[in-house]
């Protein structure tokens, strides 16, 4: 086990042009961190540069305080479940997991004792003498963590491993990836593109956006304070309604007909065009006279637990979470109060969120 | 890339280097024997680098062939390869489309029976059945004959399966379609079948060309007519015997002008000639 | 596999087979039935008259050392010919597999020998190794090799394995390059992680996910060493010395065509037929195994 620092590290494949450009993060012992972005943003190449996989055009990488920038991959004492799991089609399950084992020339014994003890933790016993191609994907996903843990690295990497699972399964495989952490208490660092995996797996999660790190912080830390129009847009379903609109007399006009206060703290520096977000749950609805907000309803939909109200508010599209029997009518007017410490206010221009 | 160590990929480079010398040396001495004349190549060692007989060797051959073995000029030889080449190819192409066609897209009596008779033929290489079928070319007095050399080799297995794989491909929607469109099944043979066959045509045509440029055997046994030599046939007519004896500044200039056709075939049509080989051998 | 749709006509699927059956009928199945026919016969001197012998042409062939010989022969120069060039193709395609600088240029430079003819090549290769003038033979006699294939059978065994090998290299380097590029790369990383070294990955990972090709260039190599090799043979060695070169399509030429023994030359015929539709139906039988990875 080890933490894990990231320092100033740049990607590049051709010269000039910066994949990755920059990012400092440090990674604490045992902590599960979640790499999050949409695809392309550099998240796997991180993650690549990490486990050895691409070199490091600049910067510094250290496990457990070691510089691993010219270390091979497998001196780096780190795990990685692959996106297609990269199982050895030719091996038993076995000998999958018992592959790295045989290669470092651990004894027959302390590698059978390892794999018993991996597949008795990922119920795949029945499965050993099996070949790849005779399990189903939640098995073989299984199998890929348990080549992983059988090493007892100091890290493991994680790189989107659930997205070739369906629905169900991947649900099932997040809430065991947790119990294993629990368990293991390894260092991980879990890449997807998925932001329902970042904020249920996650210690801490890393949003990333066209290789930038946009924002590190606890998932609820972040749902609570996106730091830029991105991440409030990318944590979240759905996701946070923006209303743009320029600010006049400490209040940001936002189209037809509404002004919303900008809190006092955030007056003195705010800029000429603020973006204000709002979550669709935090739009409460609220009886006539003391609303804030009214549109016209123009789509309904229905979940079930709760209900999508779609209207427009000026020329912005805006969505408004409501429970699932409260929905008022199509071609009614939607009332909604505003809870002013849930309200969001970005620059425009830079995206970022605006700071005292 | 997993250790892209500078020692691996400059040892990389080194092998691939060797490699292609070792496939070009025959080439590169093959080509300057074609420029020097018979006495510098009977200097032992022959100079390694070109000579100034180019024009002379090669128009020696091309219009008047050898002056100690066969005399044919390989201008006629070329000819008759190409003509060769281009009818197996094209006559192969031809015949495995509509029998492809049939096969995929009719139910009709024997048609298994027709298609294993077309598989089997892929174990009777003409190797194995020469002097039979020698007789029976022989008997239909098409020797020293373009029909002679070209029909007995148009039958193609691996074309006919090459074809079947990929109807079997076209969406069975194109076919409804067609037939509430009011096509006949000649009518979507030429409007859809065909136009979308052409990728796998030029990738057999590529295969079948080398094919039948480079036959033989049987070219060998069947055209004694110095007339109706292919320039595979006449290279090794020219050879009459003993090193010195050889006019090998001629040979060399004659199998230059064998071997340039088809390897340019292969090189200006690279990316078909790379799906043809795949696609005919699965 | 079957089409879903079909087109209706009583006459229009015979006509459209036609051609290709007729071909196969004249010139496939009458010659090879007339092969088998003809090895159960013995002809006089002329050809003028003949006499059913049963098996007696193949019982002759069993007993012949000449025969016996070329079937040796012809097992020692498939083997090599298939091995030397799995081999080399192999070690080319996996240089060739990771490099990223020139690696068209490597691959066109490479692929062109397949569009030489096998007499061609052999020629070419008569010619560099030719014992007098040969530029080859020069080197070899000044390494202090006694150089001449025309006298010596191991030595034009070596010659006629070179040339078909040479010719060979570029199929087997494109399906080996093909099979290694079809690995996925994640396998590759997984087992670098796994701290296997590329020696190892080689051996434990690649060579065993290749060897559905492999094993389909074995096939290949030995029925393109069988068959496509009478043209370097011919153009070459012509069999000799002593037979030390003489294989069993060149035997079956040989006695056919310049010694006119039509029954013992269709009996050969016969057995080369048995021994390819054993080598085509292993290639079958392996290609519906190989679905499964």
């Amino acid at each position: 086990m080890a933490e894990i620092r990231i320092q100033g590290v740049r990607k590049s494949y051709t010269k000039g042009t910066w994949v990755i450009h920059g990012v400092d993060v440090s990674i604490g012992d045992g902590e599960f961190i979640v790499i999050v972005g949409p695809s392309g943003c550099g998240k796997s190449t991180l993650l690549r540069m990490i486990a050895g996989l691409e070199t490091i055009t600049a910067g510094e990488i250290s496990i457990g305080g070691k510089i691993v920038n010219d270390v091979e991959p497998k001196d780096r004492n780190i795990a990685m479940v692959f996106q297609n799991y990269a199982l050895y089609p030719h091996m038993s399950v076995y000998d999958n997991m018992s592959y790295g084992l045989r290669i470092r020339g651990f004894s027959k014994a302390d590698i059978e004792t390892r794999v018993q003890r991996a597949a008795k933790i990922l119920e795949l016993g029945p499965f050993l003498a099996r070949k790849p191609r005779e399990l189903s994907g939640g098995q073989r996903q299984r199998v890929a963590m348990g080549r992983a843990i059988v090493r007892e690295p100091a890290a493991f990497l994680f790189d989107e491993p659930l997205s070739n699972l369906d629905a169900k399964l991947r649900v099932q495989m997040r809430l065991e990836i947790q119990k294993l952490h629990r368990e293991l208490g390894t260092t991980s660092i879990f890449v997807t593109h998925d932001q329902v995996e970042a904020m249920t797996l996650a210690n801490r999660m890393i949003v990333m956006n066209a290789g930038v790190v946009e924002q590190v912080g606890a998932p609820m830390a972040v749902y609570d304070a996106p730091a830029s129009l991105f991440v409030a847009g990318f944590i979240g379903s759905p996701a946070m309604n923006f209303l743009p609109g320029s600010v006049r007399d400490g209040r940001v006009d936002v189209g037809g007909g509404h002004l919303i206060a900008l809190p006092r703290p955030l007056l003195e520096h705010a800029p000429a065009q603020v973006t204000v977000g709002i979550r669709p749950e935090h739009l409460v609805a609220c009886a006539e006279g003391d609303d804030a907000f009214t549109f016209p309803v123009e789509t309904i939909e229905a979940l079930g637990a709760d209900s999508m109200v779609h209207g427009k508010v000026g020329a912005t599209p805006l969505v408004a979470r409501v429970e699932g029997h409260a929905a008022p009518a199509i071609g009614s007017t939607a009332r909604f109060a505003l809870m002013p410490e849930r309200l969001h206010f970005f620059d425009t221009v830079t995206g970022k969120r605006l700071a005292a | 890339m997993v250790e892209n160590r500078p020692v691996l990929v400059f040892l990389r480079h080194a092998v691939l280097l060797a490699g292609v010398a070792c496939v070009a040396f025959p080439l590169w001495v093959t080509f300057v024997a074609s420029t020097l004349t018979l006495e510098q190549i009977l200097t032992v060692p022959m100079p390694l680098v070109p000579g100034d007989q180019f024009w002379a060797n090669y128009s020696q051959v091309l219009t008047a062939g050898s002056t100690r073995g066969a005399a044919a000029p390989v201008g006629q030889m070329m000819a008759n390869s190409l003509v060769m080449a281009l009818a197996i190819a094209l006559g192969k192409i031809a015949i495995s489309l509509v029998s492809a066609f049939a096969i995929v897209y009719f139910r009709f009596p024997l048609r298994n029976f027709f298609f294993w008779m077309i598989f089997v033929t892929l174990m009777l290489p003409v190797e194995v059945r020469i002097i039979p079928t020698f007789k029976v070319v022989s008997d239909l007095g098409i020797l020293n004959s373009y029909l002679g050399l070209t029909l007995p080799l148009i039958a193609s297995a691996t074309a006919t399966f090459l074809f079947r794989q990929f109807f079997m491909t076209i969406p069975d929607e194109l076919a409804e379609a067609a037939r509430i469109d009011g096509a006949g099944p000649m009518r979507f043979f030429w409007d859809v079948v065909v136009p979308l066959s052409k990728t796998s045509m030029a990738a057999l045509f590529v295969i079948q060309f080398i094919y039948g440029w480079n036959q033989y055997l049987w070219p060998l046994l069947i055209t004694t007519d110095e007339s109706m030599y292919t320039v595979v046939i006449g290279i090794k007519r020219m050879i009459v015997g003993g090193d010195a004896l050889t006019e090998w500044n001629l040979v060399m200039a004659t199998a230059m002008l064998a071997l340039l056709p088809p390897a340019a075939v292969v090189i200006l049509m690279q990316k078909w000639f790379v799906k043809g080989l795949v696609e005919t051998e699965k | 596999m079957e089409k879903r749709v079909v087109f209706r006509s009583s006459w229009l699927p015979y006509l459209l087979v036609a051609p290709q059956i007729a071909i196969t009928v004249v010139f496939f199945f009458w010659p090879a039935f007339q092969a088998i026919h003809w090895s159960f016969l013995i002809q006089d001197a002329f050809g003028n008259s003949s006499q059913f012998v049963w098996f007696q042409n193949f019982q002759d062939l069993i007993r012949d050392e000449a025969y016996l010989d070329s079937f040796k022969v012809t097992a020692v120069f498939s083997t090599l010919v298939t091995f030397i060039g799995l081999a080399v193709a192999l070690v080319l395609a996996v240089a060739a597999d990771k490099v990223i600088k020139g690696a068209m240029a490597y691959k066109t430079l490479l692929i062109w020998p397949y569009a030489v003819a096998s007499a061609v090549a052999g020629v070419l290769f008569a010619f560099l190794f030719a014992p007098s003038v040969g530029i080859v033979s020069f080197a070899l006699r000044a390494m202090g090799v006694d150089w001449n294939w025309v006298l010596r059978g191991d030595q034009a065994m070596l010659l006629v394995v070179i040339a078909s090998v040479w010719k060979q290299i570029s199929y087997n380097f494109l399906f080996f390059l093909a099979g290694l590029q079809s690995i996925p790369k994640s396998l590759i990383e997984a087992a670098a992680i796994d701290g296997a070294t590329p020696v190892r990955r080689f051996w434990t990972i690649v060579f065993p996910l290749l060897s559905p090709t492999t094993f389909f260039l074995l096939v290949v190599n030995i029925v393109h060493a069988f068959f496509d090799t009478f043209g370097v043979i011919d153009a070459t060695t012509q069999g000799g010395p002593a037979g030390a070169t003489q294989i069993l399509v060149y035997k079956v030429y040989y006695d056919g065509v310049k010694a006119a023994d039509l029954g013992s030359s269709s009996a050969q015929s016969v057995i080369l037929m048995v021994i390819v539709i054993a080598l085509t139906v292993v290639q079958f039988r392996f290609i519906e195994r190989k679905v499964q990875y």
